[in-house]
């Protein structure tokens, strides 16, 4: 058995059959909500009248994105048990919004984050500054999304990276324009069951294969070997370092010199020229990439080992992601759209408890497939690829037919997790556009998601360097450092005012995606600055709720009128019938 | 949940719609329903006393509500930042659990991979049964009165 590197080994077939399925499914279940869709306020929240249980897996659907789908496996194979930190406070960011937000949001009866801006603080202001930030977030999201288009469809049939971003830019423009909001609640449901599917089933299959002392191995701290004969082309110049002595086959170039035939390196780096191959025997150590941290000892098996960027901090990392991840996604606005669709403040509680087991069981499944594929396709580490992993594994591990079909599931799962993300991010950024730029009809909104499902593909196209995980975990620290400050002052404090949520708001949202942009852009300065650029959720959070209730206590002059009220609004269970809040909400149980 | 109440007064209910504009707008509506003829001055000053009547329900009604919910969802946090937001400061503490096993599955591994999502679920679960309790027993009370 071969690693199968890249596509030629007649498979492609298989794997583009699934994404053309998923993609031509997902249109299809699109306009067949269509049909629901009839004026701008089903277009955008789906008229409220979606239950919990179809809209906790629309919630997830949308929130699982190409980041889970495949950059939490090959952070965790590339970096370790320190990236676990990642999905869990993936998922634990639903247990705040639910303890801080869910409730409260749901009954001021707002469309997107920009009319609760408006409408708590009766400030125009207010709103097209959160306008603003929507669109901000919701484009460094959709990066990540189109990026993860690009390798997936490079990996299972051979494609040019550009081409997956402009395809999946292409569909979700066409499924968003024909559809609107209530067409994406039914896909995104749809699409989440076939994630959870295509990334659980192999997983299970997988572990169930390797039963015995190969899974004992799975979790050794010793080097990384091949596990059976592997030939790993090498398409770029690559410095690779032998730790000691290793046997290797060459065919291609090593430090300039030509070479054909086996030979033995001793300790020390070498540069493999770019054409060149090296083969392995089974059982012989995986050289590793200069640069890049080795996959083994106790800074890969440890919890609180990050051997990356700012390596001296660990512990800042970890705790920074933390905070990222559990108020950011509060401050996702295809997330928070979403729980305009629940129908009353308690419907959108249940629906967040649904979201937490939905997505609590799909986080069981990625990671696995990282600790799978440092043991059984090292070759990824050498060609830097290890963020097909997921889509790779099942064709190294199975061969055959059951391989293929396996590796078809898999690339359908991660297409599903574009096209669901994708859309959802496009839904609130042409909301965002269409409702304060252009003048609120379906004819305008289709017209923004054009404009920037197109602005999209041409930055998407720029960011193929990025594990697509650490970007997505870039929206979310800026998502937390501005609208998770205005949503729980807004909901739990009087005196917010609109100058403290501007400040705030572009304070937070401002410097945080200037450290971003800085480390986007190479800004990487070594010791605590460069930790505090590549993570600024520990800083720019606090900052961000500081700056906000600094400034509103100053300015308590501007406090809106009619606070009490609007409070009220939003705390009031719906037994009570306080005037504001939704009238479309149901009677409630037991008050006949 | 302090907050600069003075002049505020509010529309709560559904049949309310006259609001004073900002600190000090019921002296300017005394104002000028002292300058308005008798009748209409009576007819203002019993709209007042039902605003204020109103005002000062909704802020009483707002504060034991807020309270008794914002000290909920602090202690659900408080519980879940003592379970979660400690456990890597134990991780460094304690190195020697990274090396930890339990059915062959390294104890890192097991409390991130997997333990951590039920435990999430049931906090939610938790919070989501005694929010609902707060209410039910809030809107019993005011139902009372």
């Amino acid at each position: 058995m071969t690693a199968a590197l890249g596509p030629g080994t007649g498979t492609e077939t298989w794997g583009l059959l699934a994404v053309v399925l998923v993609t031509g499914a997902a249109l299809a279940v699109g306009a067949f909500g269509m049909r629901f869709a009839r004026t701008t306020s089903s277009f955008l929240v789906a008229s409220r009248k979606v239950p919990p249980a179809l809209n906790a897996a629309a919630i997830s659907g949308e929130y699982l994105s190409a980041a889970s789908f495949l950059g939490i496996a090959a952070l965790v194979m590339q970096f370790g048990f320190t990236m676990l930190w990642y999905p869990v406070g993936y998922t634990a960011g639903y247990l705040i919004l639910l303890l801080l937000v869910a409730a409260p949001l749901r009954r001021c009866g707002a469309y997107t984050i920009a009319d609760f801006a408006e409408g708590r603080l009766d400030s125009p202001g207010v709103r097209r500054v959160s306008m603003a930030v929507v669109v901000l977030i919701g484009t460094y999201y959709l990066l990540p999304q189109l990026s993860g288009a690009g390798i997936t469809l490079a990996a299972v049939a051979g494609t040019p990276y550009w081409f997956g971003v402009v395809v999946v830019g292409a569909v979700i423009v066409v499924n968003v324009v024909i559809g609107g909001m209530r067409s994406v609640t039914f896909s995104q449901s749809f699409l989440f069951w076939i994630k959870l599917s295509a990334i659980g089933l192999p997983a299970m299959l997988l572990v169930a294969h390797l039963s015995g002392g190969a899974l004992g191995r799975l979790w050794s701290t010793s080097a990384p070997t091949f596990s059976h004969p592997t030939v790993v082309h090498l398409s770029s110049p690559t410095k690779i370092e032998v730790a000691t002595r290793e046997p290797v086959g060459v065919r291609g170039k090593i430090d300039g010199h030509a070479v054909a035939g086996r030979m033995v390196l001793a300790r020390g780096r070498y540069e493999v020229g770019a054409g060149s191959s090296l083969s392995f025997r089974p059982g012989e150590a995986v050289p590793s990439v200069v640069g890049q941290p080795p996959a083994s000892g106790d800074g890969w098996s440890s919890p609180t080992g990050y051997p990356g960027e700012g390596s001296g901090h660990p512990l800042f990392f970890v705790y920074s992601v933390l905070l990222a991840t559990f108020l950011g996604t509060m401050g996702l606005p295809h997330i928070l759209a979403r729980f305009y669709t629940n129908r009353d403040g308690r419907d959108a509680r249940r629906t967040t408890l649904t979201v937490l087991a939905l997505i609590g069981g799909f986080y069981l499944f990625p990671p696995v497939f990282g600790a799978l594929g440092r043991l059984w396709d090292p070759s990824l580490y050498l060609t830097g690829k290890t963020g097909s992993v997921v889509l790779l594994l099942p064709r190294v591990l199975f061969g055959g037919i059951a391989g293929d079909l396996l590796g078809a599931l898999v690339a359908a799962g991660a297409f599903a997790a574009f096209l669901s993300t994708s859309s959802g991010l496009l839904v609130s950024i042409a909301g965002a556009l269409s409702h304060d730029l252009l003048a609120r009809s379906v004819r305008d909104f289709r017209l923004a998601a054009l404009l920037a499902g197109s602005v999209a593909v041409g930055l998407g196209l720029l960011v193929a360097p990025f594990n697509i995980n650490v970007l997505v975990g870039w929206a979310f620290a800026i998502a937390a450092s501005s609208f998770c400050p205005l949503l729980v002052l807004g909901i739990w404090w009087r005196r917010l005012t609109p100058p403290g949520a501007v400040a705030g708001l572009l304070t937070g949202g401002g410097l945080a995606s200037a450290a971003v942009l800085a480390t986007m852009l190479g800004v990487r300065p070594g010791g605590w600055p460069g930790a505090l650029l590549a993570q600024p959720a520990a800083w720019s959070v606090p900052l961000a709720f500081t700056t906000m209730m600094l400034v509103s206590l100053l300015t308590q002059g501007s406090v809106p009128e009619g606070v009490v009220a609007k409070m009220l609004v939003m705390h009031a269970p719906e037994r009570l019938r306080i005037a504001g809040q939704s009238p479309e909400h149901r009677p409630p149980a037991g008050d006949s | 949940m302090s907050s600069g109440t003075g002049g505020h007064a509010v529309s709560s209910g559904a049949g309310g719609h006259a609001v004073s504009s900002g600190a000090g707008g019921v002296e300017r509506i005394r104002v000028e329903v002292s300058a308005a003829r008798e009748a209409k001055a009576l007819e203002a000053r019993e709209k007042l006393s039902e605003l204020e009547e109103q005002t000062a329900i909704g802020e009483v009604l707002l504060r034991s509500l807020l309270r008794a919910q914002l000290r909920l969802a602090l202690q659900i946090l408080a519980l879940f930042a003592s379970l979660l937001g400690g456990l890597p400061l134990v991780f460094v503490a304690f190195g020697s659990l990274d090396n930890l096993r339990l059915a062959g599955v390294p104890l890192p591994w097991l409390a991130l991979g997997v333990l951590v999502y039920p435990i999430l679920y049931l906090l939610a679960r938790l919070y989501v049964r005694l929010a609902e309790q707060t209410e039910n027993d809030f809107a019993d009370l005011v139902e009372e009165q």
